[in-house]
């Protein structure tokens, strides 16, 4: 009754080609935006924005890059946290190396370094081809976080073997280091997700987003039809790292302040591979639906004895929500292979219709 | 530099051959167990298409069920050899009603899926275990009831090529039941009533179908027989190290040695085991301290990233055929 592009006429060729044609979702988007800019950090506590919202954000950004990767070209990637670590690591020498330069200029920058060691390991992805490339990546994931190890000058010959972010100002505000409050740290982050966002959607539905889906749908099929496999699979690993290398970059400087080689091992590669298939193969909102799920959930179990008031000990706590994440994604897959976007997506054509079913 | 990466390391070799011989056993040794892990994968990739994730942590699973079971019955003062046989048969049949659990409650609903979901899937099978498995059997290392089940200890030396080479009593039968059960699973392939539907259902399902094999049982058989599998390599890796859920580690080294041999194929899984873990331990011992020390962790992955540029199969796999 409410949402349906009835009566909603499109009169030339950018209205009928715009990414959300009907008018409810352009509100729908325009209310969640206020929500983000203003709602959240006028009403929310401490605890969600720096806990839940900026993580969030940034590992949807993430989900975001791999879902270009996989979900996109069809190319499965397990190595996304080493792309990640190089994005964190490229920003923390270029900050520490240049203080002066705009600290959001390097964390733009650092998205080039991820993208260019995501092209090297890309390489083979012409030759190999679905699980054997997942394991080829796998060699990203274990030599970067190797070379995180052991390899000084990256970390500025910390004895800690930690990066730890110095503190850094835009515009005369705190965003890293300490000094930072969370509300400022999240209007960075938000605002790098929101147009990076604008920029992967346009790419996605562009000639280069059409050229992928070619691919990713049968390679062979598309090289016929005249589109260069190489450019296009590297272009893919090049803008997948991008965003992973930001990502990372963000993750460092913006949400932990600090960071181990371990925070980009090969279990972040997997949370990240979870949320993208939970979200959607495919999908940019699904991105964010899956961080959400993945990152939100253990929270909410974690905190769910607690107000109970129920005495169970934290380890247990811990490995219950393992089983119940575990449980969720065979449970999800099963009722929606697809993905939660997919389930949105029904939804939507549901409500198309209602009240009257036909 | 040069002469340090490429001349320096065989007049090692050569100058010190008993170290070598030791090298390249704990090589060998490394790579049957990582062949043993590799055989799960296989047998479930090759009948149902499923990159089994979880088998790793199949193998802490049984591992962990077997050791359970043998304190459950110690503490009620039953103990030794035949204590240690039946915690042995009880583990079996934990890991055949894990097997069914797995084909009714995920491959089923999943049947028609790409094969990316069900891997998902699979990840859900071990984030479960592990849940599971942490919450019964608590967090922390226990001791392998190696002694009870006839398994020895102890190392033997050998004097040769100028120095004493030690061989733990352990790997040695590890690589002879191994060897055992390699023979024992290609002779199950290839000769009985039960093989045949297995090999057919690898083949084609549907084709398989047609033909009155029941997809569910082979399935139920198949996931059986990995966590089979997996139970003889938790007892070994148990024996060698404690049992702790540090296992997954390896688990993921299995990768490389499954890509090297290739999917699908059963004496691939050996030969890229051996490859990863001799090239593996070689790599370590005479090259890694020129990079720093550590490249074990992804020199396996090096090796099998090197192989797949040239056979994209693996050494062993089926060839690869695209067709429109």
């Amino acid at each position: 009754m409410f949402y349906r592009e009835t009566g909603q006429f499109k009169q030339n060729y950018a209205a009928d080609s715009a990414v959300f044609p009907i008018l409810q979702d352009r509100y729908g988007l325009a209310i969640i935006m206020v929500i983000a800019f203003v709602a959240i950090p006028m009403f929310g506590s401490e605890f969600l924005l720096a806990s839940v919202m900026i993580p969030f954000l940034i590992l949807s950004l993430g989900a975001i890059g791999l879902n270009i990767l996989v979900g996109y070209t069809g190319l499965l990637s397990l190595g996304t946290a080493g792309f990640m670590g190089v994005g964190a690591y490229a920003a923390y020498k270029l900050s520490t190396m240049f203080p002066q330069v705009n600290i959001l200029v390097w964390i733009l920058c650092s998205g080039f370094f991820a993208a260019g060691i995501g092209v090297i390991f890309g390489l083979p992805s012409l030759r190999i081809k679905g699980f054997y490339l997942a394991v080829a990546t796998l060699a990203a994931q274990f030599f970067l976080q190797w070379c995180f190890v052991r390899v000084a000058w990256l970390y500025n010959y910390n004895p800690s073997g930690a990066i730890e972010v110095p503190g850094r100002t835009l515009f005369g505000i705190a965003i890293t280091g300490p000094m930072a409050t969370p509300v400022n740290r999240y209007y960075v982050v938000l605002g790098v997700v929101v147009v990076m966002t604008l920029i992967a959607s346009n790419i996605v539905h562009g000639r280069i987003g059409r050229t992928w889906m070619a691919v990713r749908d049968m390679d062979i099929a598309a090289q016929l039809m005249g589109i260069r496999l190489l450019p296009a699979k590297l272009l893919a690993f090049a803008v997948s790292s991008f965003y992973c290398g930001v990502a990372g970059a963000l993750m460092v400087f913006l949400w932990l302040g600090a960071a181990e080689p371990s925070a980009f091992d090969i279990k972040l590669s997997f949370l990240l591979l979870f949320m993208v298939i939970i979200g959607g193969l495919g999908s940019l909102i699904g991105s964010f639906m899956g961080a959400a799920l993945i990152h939100i959930l253990p929270i909410f179990i974690r905190a769910l004895p607690e107000s109970l008031g129920l005495p169970v000990a934290a380890a247990t706590v811990e490995h219950l929500t393992y089983l119940i994440v575990g449980a969720l994604i065979i449970f999800f897959l099963i009722v929606e292979p697809h993905g939660l976007a997919r389930l949105w997506q029904i939804t939507k054509q549901k409500l198309r219709v209602w009240p009257f079913p036909y | 530099m040069l002469y340090n990466i490429f001349i320096d390391p065989f007049v090692q070799m050569v100058q010190m051959p008993d170290l070598l011989v030791q090298t390249l056993w704990e090589g060998l040794v490394s790579g049957v167990l990582y062949a043993l892990i590799a055989l799960g994968f296989v047998l479930i990739f090759k009948a149902s298409g499923v990159f089994n994730f979880a088998q790793g942590i199949m193998v802490v699973f049984s591992a962990l069920t077997l050791v359970g079971f043998y304190a459950k019955f110690s503490s009620w003062g039953f103990s030794g050899h035949a204590a240690a046989f039946l915690a042995l048969l009880l583990a079996a049949g934990v890991m055949l009603v894990l097997a069914m659990l797995v084909e009714r409650v995920v491959l089923r609903p999943l049947v028609t899926q790409p094969d990316i979901i069900l891997f998902m899937a699979t990840f859900g099978i071990t984030y479960v275990l592990i849940g599971f498995g942490e919450i019964v059997f608590g967090g922390d290392p226990k001791q392998m009831i190696a002694n009870e089940l006839f398994l020895p200890s102890g190392s033997v030396d050998i004097e040769m090529l100028g120095g004493l080479v030690s061989l733990q009593k352990i790997d040695i039968a590890a690589a002879v039941i191994a060897s055992l059960m390699i023979v024992g699973l290609a002779l199950f392939f290839q000769k009985t009533r039960i093989g045949r539907a297995l090999r057919a259902v690898a083949d084609s399902h549907k084709a398989a179908l047609s033909v009155g094999i029941s997809l569910n049982q082979i399935w139920v058989i198949v996931w059986f027989a990995a966590g089979l599998v997996a139970l003889v390599t938790g007892i070994m890796w148990g024996a060698r190290s404690d049992v702790s859920f540090a296992l997954e580690i390896v688990a993921l080294k299995a990768l490389p040695v499954l890509v090297l041999g290739g999917f699908t194929s059963v004496p691939g899984a050996i030969v890229g085991g051996l490859i990863i873990g001799v090239g593996e331990k070689l790599g370590e011992f005479y090259w890694g301290p020129l990079l720093g020390g550590g490249i074990e962790s992804w020199l396996a992955y090096v090796i099998a990233l090197v192989f797949l540029l040239y056979r994209p199969q693996g050494l062993f796999g089926d060839k690869i055929i695209e067709r429109i």
